[in-house]
């Protein structure tokens, strides 16, 4: 077995992992990134529409392109080191952290780090997490995975298709069926407001006349060998009224139904994960509950936009560095989401720096207002036009907003929006 | 290197000529012919579907059943279930099956639940089962510490395990094969024809059967195994006339790192209808919740529904309260083959010469199956074949190694020696492309046959990410086009063609011509 030391390896070469390798190599460590598949760039790959960017570097980029930005510093950055298609299967900590990646390459090579950065990013929901009934043809796909197969490998999965869930990427893959000659009969939402984007409802749905069922399930799946159809049926009192279902003949289901943060690898390290947004527990610097063990990006928790995956991450790489440099300030205090807060990420902050947290609504409100209170009294409140479940809210917290911590019971910081 | 064509070349007319063939090559017609080629004789196994364990047996709940749920003196399910449970040690050693015996317990929540508790009890004793004991309250929760605490006791059942079902039908097939078994997919019997032998000796009588597609192979015996088509398989031979009603089951299967797990399989006391809803901690570490029972006529609807996912939860929860729907990866449903009167269907017929029904084996049939072969093996003798044991008989498959059971180490001597053993293509169930390469030139080049073969696509992402790595594969070693690719045979194709191989009229859809045409 090939034995291996670095400062630093980062499980995954997507968005997240690209900007914290660039952030921790950039301050002199070494780094390994551990990819699975042949190229960097993660999903980003198979994005291949545009709306990328526009934050990050105020330019309206394609997947493709934004992963280029980073990918290029990385493959010629000489402190970090590249193992492509290789596979993390086994992790754990043994004093330190030791990981070992898969490959047809090296074998089995057992690399130990002083840090390791979590950024294996997101799987989709499925078929089974959802529990559609009906028969089991071919024919259903996650939006993902389509996504996959026509942008990558250049093969049409289908000719009328029903998408179920109103998640960016199934949005998004209306249109591209549109683009290829592929019918779209309606997309299915069972919530009463999309899951995705706004602007993706508008250029993804409206500009193509597909229809958005909203406050729909697909209620049955039809066809022995292949898919026939689906019946649609509304939500009445949170179950499937039959009475008022239809049928809408289709032979391809694509379910964008929400993403799961992939943290096998981080269990088998012993993190500790927050049930809420299925990512790890994370202190202000974005380390785990395991000493030297951090995470960003779709790992931590599922972004809408890859500029915060890229923020977050960078934010990320820097508190690495400041680890490995013995830096890391251990003077944190717990943030909580308060009234209509999903999650707040991270779950603590540093009272003394600048601190960007990202926070997910539990309702749908125009003209809401996003409180942030300590041990009760209001420190800072801002004014949000639109919040939807969908559309994350981040937060710019520093010193100036906070007083002086009084007393000796540990102060507590409450996000909420009202 | 190219995969060996799977189906024999098509066969002169006339076609080839055994001493037997065996119909169906679920569990039952696996172990009969695995059993059998231990004899000089020439066995074919013929099967409808593109590939083996594609009927009842994929969708099997995988229990090595304890013995106590029917009497073995008085039903021929419950005797060879008895016999069968015991062969399950060696035929693991000599196959390399998953299996393993973590014990049954049956949980009652009531003193009337513990009285038939206490009847399963004496019929456990009456079968002779080893180590079969009665629990109190404190005794079953040591046992099961997952188990409801409002439990008041129930039996425990230590020889009682779970399987693999469709890995145990694959391992005999293969060990079939070694030892000279013909494998026939894709031959769907549509005619039996009774041929008289040369000089009218009725000894060298044989039954030619023909496929749907009009292959046609000679045997002079014949077993129908045939599942839940063994009543129209009987029909074509003239032979005795009997119904198999399908029963339908149908199971929520639960991700490994499900919180709250129990490691015992738990029933709940029976009703006289079924064994009821079970959990069952699958021996590949998820856990699977069912099976419903429901008879219905048609035997290929496998659809579920929403009201049985209420059902099973709530029956499974009352059982391990922890359980979460949270944690579901996937449902499926499977049909038993039940005929009337509800034992099995195995004797030499009386009506059609030289055939061996081998029907009605629905639960405990996965746990029989060896006992069965044994015993239709004997039947066979009585149809005037004589069985003489070959010399050279393996009864064992080389050690195939998998990436998931290995440690890092051992791994990596693997991809020394393969490094096909390195590319990991299925993450959730780390599954190497030499495990996908080795499914496929084993002939099972369907997306569902490489599941149930490697479990790539069977864990938490549903093949979510390594379906276009496996299609890759396939077509590499197959030359199949990507369109070619079938979920599992006939027309359940997974994917339509090309990019740009359709005209596309502005704005998507379907060009105005070809609407027209």
């Amino acid at each position: 077995m090939t034995e291996r030391r670095y400062d630093t390896v980062v499980l995954g070469g997507g968005s997240a992992g690209l900007a914290a390798a660039l952030e921790v190599a950039e301050r002199g460590y070494s780094v390994a990134v551990l990819e699975r598949e042949h190229e960097l760039g993660g999903i980003l790959n198979q994005c291949i529409h545009n709306g990328f960017g526009l934050h990050r570097f105020e330019e309206d980029l394609t997947g493709p392109e934004y992963a280029e930005r980073f990918i290029e510093r990385v493959e010629s950055h000489p402190g970090i080191e590249l193992f492509l298609d290789t596979t993390a299967l086994e992790a754990g900590v043994d004093g330190t952290p030791v990981v070992y990646g898969y490959s047809r390459r090296h074998g089995i090579l057992q690399i130990r780090s002083k840090a390791v950065v979590l950024a294996m990013g997101c799987r989709e929901r499925n078929r089974g997490n959802i529990g559609i009934p009906g028969t089991r043809p071919a024919g259903v796909y996650t939006a993902g995975l389509a996504q996959r197969l026509i942008n990558i490998d250049g093969i049409v999965p289908g000719r009328r298709a029903v998408v179920v869930g109103s998640g960016d990427i199934g949005l998004i893959m209306a249109r591209r069926l549109s683009w290829v000659g592929t019918e779209v009969l309606g997309v299915v939402e069972i919530q009463p407001y999309p899951s995705g984007l706004t602007r993706n409802i508008v250029q993804c749905l409206n500009d193509f006349a597909i229809p958005l069922h909203l406050s729909h399930v697909v209620a049955e799946i039809y066809g022995k060998d292949r898919v026939e159809g689906v019946r649609v049926a509304p939500v009445q009192d949170g179950r499937p009224d039959e009475a008022r279902s239809f049928r809408l003949d289709c032979d391809t289901i694509l379910l964008s139904v929400g993403l799961i943060p992939d943290n096998e690898i981080s269990k088998k390290m012993g993190v500790e994960l927050n049930p809420e947004t299925g990512g790890a527990i994370v202190d202000a610097g974005r380390m785990s509950s395991v000493p030297g063990v951090f995470a960003c990006g779709n790992v931590l928790h599922v972004h809408d936009l890859v500029d915060w995956v890229t923020e977050e991450a960078e934010t990320c790489g820097a508190s690495v560095a400041s680890y490995l440099e013995g830096t890391y300030s251990q003077v944190q205090r717990q943030v909580v989401p308060g009234a209509n807060v999903k999650y707040v990420v991270p779950n603590r902050y540093f009272p003394e720096a600048e601190n960007r947290l990202y926070l997910r609504s539990l309702v749908v409100k125009n003209q809401a207002e996003l409180v942030v209170t300590l041990n009760g009294e209001q420190v800072k409140r801002r004014r949000l036009a639109h919040v939807q479940p969908s559309e994350m809210v981040s937060l710019t917290l520093g010193p100036d907003d906070l007083p002086p911590a009084a007393g000796a019971q540990e102060p507590r910081l409450e996000v909420s929006i009202r | 290197m190219k995969m060996a064509p799977r189906r024999a070349a098509r066969p002169r007319a006339g076609g080839s000529t055994y001493d037997i063939a065996v119909i169906g090559a679920g569990v039952t017609g696996a172990a009969i012919a695995r059993r059998l080629s231990a004899y000089k004789v020439s066995v074919v196994l013929l099967e409808k579907e593109c590939d083996v364990s594609f009927g009842v047996s994929k969708a099997n709940s995988g229990i090595i059943h304890g013995g106590f749920h029917y009497s073995a003196a008085t039903t021929l399910k419950g005797r060879l279930e008895v016999l069968g449970n015991l062969m399950f040690d060696r035929l693991q050693k000599e196959l390399h099956f998953p299996f393993r015996r973590c014990g049954i317990l049956v949980a009652a929540f009531s003193v009337e639940e513990m009285k038939t508790v206490q009847e399963l009890y004496s019929r456990g004793m009456e079968n002779q089962i080893i180590g079969l004991e009665l629990a109190g309250r404190d005794r079953i929760l040591a046992l099961e510490p997952k188990l409801n605490p409002d439990v008041v006791g129930g039996l425990y059942a230590p020889g009682g395990g779970v399987i693999e079902p469709y890995r145990f039908v694959f391992s005999l097939i293969e060990n079939a094969q070694a030892n000279g078994v013909e494998l026939r997919t894709g031959f769907r019997v549509a005619e039996a024809r009774r041929e008289a032998g040369a000089g009218d000796r009725s000894a060298s009588s044989r039954w030619a059967l023909v496929s749907q597609q009009g292959e046609q192979i000679r045997a002079r015996t014949v077993i129908n195994a045939a599942g839940l088509y063994a009543d129209e398989v009987s029909r074509l031979f003239g032979a005795e006339e009997f119904r198999i009603v399908p029963r339908k089951g149908e199971e929520f299967l639960l991700d490994r790192n499900a919180r709250g797990l129990p490691e015992k399989v738990i029933f709940p006391v029976p009703d006289p209808r079924s064994k009821g809803i079970l959990v069952i901690p699958t021996v590949e570490g998820t856990c699977m919740l069912g099976p419903t029972a429901f008879e219905q006529e048609d035997k290929e609807d496998l659809s579920t529904s929403r009201e049985n996912f209420e059902t099973i939860f709530a029956a499974a929860r009352r059982l391990v309260p922890t359980l979460s729907e949270r944690d579901i990866i996937t449902s499926f449903a499977g049909l038993r083959p039940s005929v009337e009167g509800q034992d099995f269907l195995i004797a030499v017929s009386e009506k059609a010469p030289g055939l061996v029904q081998a029907a009605g084996i629905q639960s405990p049939g996965l746990t029989a199956a060896p006992a069965i072969a044994d015993y239709v093996k004997d039947l066979v003798k009585k149809t005037g074949l004589a069985l003489e044991e070959k010399a050279d008989w393996n009864p064992s498959l080389p050690l195939v190694p998998r990436v998931r059971e290995l440690s890092p180490f051992e791994a990596d001597d693997l991809v020394r020696e393969n490094p096909a053993y390195g590319e990991i293509v299925c993450r959730c169930e780390s599954i190497s492309e030499a495990e996908i390469v080795a499914a496929i030139r084993r002939g099972h080049t369907t997306m569902d046959g490489i599941k149930f073969y490697t479990r790539a696509q069977m864990g938490r992402c549903q093949g979510g990410f390594c379906t276009y790595k496996i299609l890759k594969i396939l077509q590499r070693e197959t030359g199949m086009s990507l369109d070619q690719v079938t979920k599992r045979g006939g027309a359940s194709r997974l994917l339509h063609g090309e990019v740009g191989r359709d005209p596309v009229a502005p704005g998507g859809g379907r060009t105005k011509l070809e609407a027209e045409a």
